[in-house]
């Protein structure tokens, strides 16, 4: 499925054609397309429950039941892993686990690595560099359950800046941060920018998203729209994202999947 | 006194290797899953032995790590098709497993030298006396190299103790965060598996000498021990030895002054270490509790 | 030596007839309170399987075995009584065990529930030999909990056995409920007013009295097996809880009226292992055959499905044939088709005869053409799916292609009532996004003269 336009410009970091994902048998995301442009912020906005998360990890090739595609940068996502840092939510993993902040910021330089390879210095320079960008050198050494709710998400946010991408896919950064880790996460936008690096983060508030970002994606278990701040962020688009679904729709997905009708076509 | 020697130095070859993988097991919450090998694998046991009527290393642990991965892999398997809780289905799984091991064993038990009770307790005790002997024995021409388990346990623990530098990284990052694994482009499936193998083979190699169920506390008592205390996954893993270690020396004089089963008695001082561990912890930190008024 | 009088099949005929005749009133005792057993276990294993804590059992069995051994080192004697409440006392000592690591330390529940199971059993092991090397009397037999031995229970034993499972089981008609309340949502039962602490406390107790009871029979090792395994396969067979706790004790009664029986063919087997493998075939039988649940049931509705899809697929290939023709030409030939849908010839070879054989199409020699209620088939999942565009379309924001393959899918699932919702809410539309005509739901063939 050729873009009209995708031989005039160079291609878009991320483009998702007809992503579709469920839960067991629920709908979270039917048929979502878009394509985002180069060297923006751009926030991926919805309710709770939408499917925010969902679609980076879908994205991501995270979750099973996916039907759909997204590419980057023209390629597929194998061919581009090391473009690419992703950001998950605090809450996934184990922050009892004995590991130090270098250590998890280091993890970052892995997929570079080939299996017997240690970080080598320069590996470790990179990673400083990130933490102190971050303000958080002087904990390097600190084992990370005894870091605050910001602090660790300084962490994983050194450890995406140490894979040194060019797309950062973040859920939810700013979500259950202290003020000074919030302008932190601002501070590293505007660099990451100048860069030319494109972000695409899940975000929450409202009241911040046309103040942090250029670009809006809206969701609610499908796609309703998506294009710069100034063009979307309308009174429209809000009731619509925030209004409730379209029952009929959730509940034909919902039986379709239940009847398994998508493995039932001969063609397609 | 020799024996002595031999019977200590397997265990603590035992519960080094199984202190080891027990560390990822632990990390990645897969204690259950250990646990169900380690029963699963007495059937691995039994079929190689009946199929191939010998009891050579290679078949033993071939067998093993076949049902292991089976018992893993069709656990996962019932959890997705059958919509199982995935406890439930590990706990199907290895029950069954194990039933038929136990089976087989009574059925054929003219022809195995197992029994129930050795699935149990291993048969430590017993080590020192099935010996690889090299060259020919009639002719006393060859010499005797040591205890058939102990060589098995030796050569597994190589093979773990290698597996863990080498895919140390690798380890790390899929036991800290699997999905962040995932986007680094890391085969998460193929490690688990990897893993899963480690288990079976060290369960397997165990199995002489402490059985088919006491090897779960060597596997989850001392790595649990370490995760309360260490602060990175290498002193994690230091630490687990150590504590298995201890557990070897103390279980040993506990079992020569009750009379009682080596084996159970090394499981049972790795579980006191890991109280004593836990109280200290708890005595530490209501301290700490007390304390702030002061220095504030 | 017992293997081979197992393998002898007539022996093993008059045997299993000396079974059934309850010659042995012994027996009776031991069938009698097997199945209790099996019944009170599997039911009190629904919960903790609906509580999420599915091998809970698995731990509280190991976790009774020191409780047995220390009972018998403190009183030197085997009185059921005794046995039993040394095992209750530890049991529940690893119950609080495995609720209290996580609570209060690092340990996660998984590991608590390994590290309490191995400690405890490895404990019992260490006290087992170490009351086998001390002189006592009647201490052997001890380590037949391990494994179970219906064989050698006592008829005290079986009466114990059976008050308790009776009390099981008496306890869970009688707060069924609440039981069921809790294991849904232990928090909304809070929330209005129901000691939940205390109910589960309850259920601890009787999870460990059956665990407990049956330890004899089949074993510490394998009693999650009993608890587990019957309502993982009931739940195959019904939605309903009391339904599937009825079916899982059917289950648990049924096997171990099979275990009893082999373990009396066969005196030298365990019985728990058999019980576990009858159980076993009890879940693969309930997981393949079970009527809606059943992988089986699942896979020939899945291919009924693909058929029908297959079929419709094709009427409304026919119907847009006989669109693009204006209605006037009717009979349309492989090729036609083909060009309109692309399919494997073999399947929609095989389509076209399903269809001719339900008299929804006839063919001749010139092609196919579609019967009156072929027609009206046709005409009706067209409407379906044109009315599903205009829908998307309007609500949605998709594009013409987006819709169109969306359609294709919904087309076969819609029913007569979503079909008027949607003719309401589309109240005037008369053709689809791509300007197709939607074909009103009482028309005729255009053109048809009759």
């Amino acid at each position: 499925m050729k873009q009209p336009n995708s031989n005039t410009h160079t291609p878009s970091p991320l483009s998702v054609q007809h992503l579709s994902m469920r839960y067991h048998h629920k709908p979270v995301l039917t048929d979502v397309s878009f394509e985002i442009p180069e060297g923006k912020t751009i926030a991926i906005v919805g309710p709770n429950g939408a499917g925010k998360s969902t679609l980076l990890k879908g994205i991501m090739g995270l979750e099973p039941n996916i039907e759909g595609q997204a590419s980057f940068f023209g390629e597929s996502l194998d061919k581009k892993r090391q473009a690419i840092a992703y950001v998950p939510q605090r809450e996934e993993i184990d922050w009892d686990f004995p590991i130090n902040v270098l250590d998890v910021v280091l993890m970052g330089r892995h997929g570079q690595l080939k299996l017997w390879q240690r970080p080598s210095q320069l590996d470790i320079d990179i990673a400083e560099q990130a933490l102190k960008d971050l303000k958080m050198w002087d904990f390097k050494n600190r084992q990370i359950s005894q870091l605050s709710g910001g602090q660790q998400q300084r962490v994983f946010l050194a450890r995406a800046l140490a894979q040194q991408a060019t797309l950062y896919l973040m859920d939810e950064p700013f979500a259950g941060v202290d003020v000074a880790t919030e302008q932190a996460i601002i501070e590293l936008f505007k660099e990451l920018k100048l860069q030319g690096k494109t972000i695409v983060c899940v975000h929450h508030d409202l009241n911040t998203v046309g103040e942090y970002f250029d670009w809006i994606i809206f969701i609610n278990a499908r796609l309703i729209a998506a294009g710069p701040v100034e063009e979307v962020l309308t009174k429209e688009n809000l009731n619509k994202t925030y209004g409730g679904r379209l029952s009929l729709l959730n509940d034909l997905t919902e039986q379709m999947y239940r009847t398994q009708l998508n493995k039932a076509h001969d063609t397609d | 006194m020799t024996n002595d020697i031999w019977i200590i130095a397997t265990a603590a070859l035992v519960a080094a290797s199984c202190a080891l993988v027990g560390v990822f097991l632990i990390l990645r919450r897969q204690a259950l899953i250990g646990d169900a090998i380690s029963h699963s694998v007495l059937l691995g046991i039994v079929l190689a032995y009946l199929i191939t009527d010998s009891r050579a290393l290679p078949i033993m642990l071939g067998g093993a790590v076949i049902i292991g991965l089976l018992t893993a892999w069709l656990s996962d398997s019932l959890h997705r098709v059958g919509k199982l809780q995935s406890d439930a289905s590990i706990g199907i799984i290895f029950t069954l497993f194990f039933a038929i091991g136990v089976i087989l064993i009574s059925l054929y038990a003219g022809q195995i030298d197992l029994d129930q009770e050795c699935v149990l307790y291993g048969e430590i005790a017993f080590v020192p006396f099935d010996t690889i002997y090299i060259g020919n024995l009639a002719a006393e021409s060859g010499f005797d190299i040591g205890p058939r388990a102990f060589w098995g346990i030796g050569i597994v623990f190589t093979i773990v103790l290698s597996s863990i530098i080498i895919s140390f990284n690798r380890l790390k990052t899929i036991a800290f965060h699997p999905s962040l694994a995932l986007s680094l482009g890391i085969n998460v499936i193929f490690w688990h598996y990897f893993l899963m193998t480690l288990v079976s083979m060290t369960t397997v190699a165990s199995f002489d000498a402490v059985g088919a169920i006491l090897v779960v506390a060597l596997l989850v008592i001392p790595a649990s021990s370490a995760y309360l205390v260490a602060r990175s996954l290498k002193a994690m893993l230091w630490m687990a030895v150590g504590y298995s270690q201890l557990a070897v020396l103390i279980g040993y004089a506990l079992a020569f002054w009750l009379d009682s089963s080596i084996s159970a008695s090394i499981a049972v001082s790795a579980g006191l270490l890991l109280f004593v561990t836990i109280a200290w912890q708890q005595v530490q930190s209501q301290r700490r509790q007390r304390q702030p008024i002061d220095s504030l | 030596m017992d293997a081979f009088t197992l393998l002898d099949t007539p022996t093993v005929w008059t045997n299993w007839l000396a079974f059934w005749s309850f010659d042995d009133i012994n027996l009776l005792w031991v069938l009698v309170g097997s199945i209790l057993l099996g019944m009170s276990a599997s039911v009190i294993g629904g919960f903790a399987f609906l509580r999420k804590r599915s091998l809970v059992g698995d731990a509280l069995a190991h976790a009774a075995l020191p409780g047995v051994m220390m009972a018998f080192l403190l009183f030197e004697s085997r009185d059921p009584l005794v046995m039993f409440l040394g095992a209750v006392t530890s049991s529940f000592l690893g119950f609080f065990l495995i609720d209290w690591l996580p609570k209060n330390t690092k340990i996660k529940a998984d590991a608590a529930l390994a590290i309490t199971l191995s400690f405890f059993f490895a404990l019992g092991l260490m006290l087992l030999s170490y009351i086998q090397g001390l002189e006592v009397d009647n201490k052997s037999g001890l380590d037949k909990i391990l494994f179970g031995q219906a064989a050698a229970m006592t008829q005290k034993d079986i009466k114990l056995l059976a008050y308790v499972a009776l009390f099981v089981l008496s306890c869970v008609v009688l707060f069924f409920h609440k039981f069921r309340l809790i294991a849904f949502s232990a928090t909304y039962a809070r929330t209005i007013g129901i000691a939940v602490n205390r109910y589960e406390l309850l259920l601890a107790l009787l999870i460990v009295m059956s665990v407990v009871v049956g330890l004899q029979l089949v074993g510490v090792v394998l009693m999650a097996a009993v608890l587990l395994t019957p309502v993982a396969a009931a739940r195959f067979w019904s939605n309903q809880l009391s339904h599937i706790l009825i079916i899982s004790a059917l289950l648990g009664g049924l096997s171990a009226i099979i275990s009893t029986q082999i373990s009396y063919l066969a005196p030298a087997m365990p019985t728990g292992p058999w019980m576990v493998v009858s159980l076993s075939a009890l879940f693969i039988i309930s997981l393949l055959f079970a009527p809606e649940k059943g992988l089986l049931k699942r896979y020939t509705e899945h291919q009924k499905l693909r058929k029908k899809v297959a079929e419709e697929n094709i009427l409304r290939t026919l119907y847009k044939l006989l669109e693009r023709k204006n209605f006037q030409h009717k009979t349309f030939n492989l090729a036609d088709i083909q060009a309109l849908r692309s399919m494997p010839l073999e399947s929609l070879q095989s389509t076209l005869k399903q269809l001719c054989k339900k008299a929804l199409i006839t063919s001749s020699t010139e092609g196919f053409e579609m019967t009156t209620s072929g027609f009206e088939l046709a005409e009706q999942l067209t409407r379906r799916h044109r009315l599903w565009e205009n829908y998307l379309t309007e609500h949605a924001e998709l594009t013409p292609q987006q819709v169109h393959q969306q359609a294709e899918r919904i087309e076969h699932i819609l029913t007569e009532s979503q079909e008027l919702q949607l003719q309401e809410e589309l109240a005037n539309s008369q053709s689809d996004p791509h300007g197709n005509l939607i074909p009103s739901s009482n028309s005729t063939i255009p053109g048809e003269s009759k």
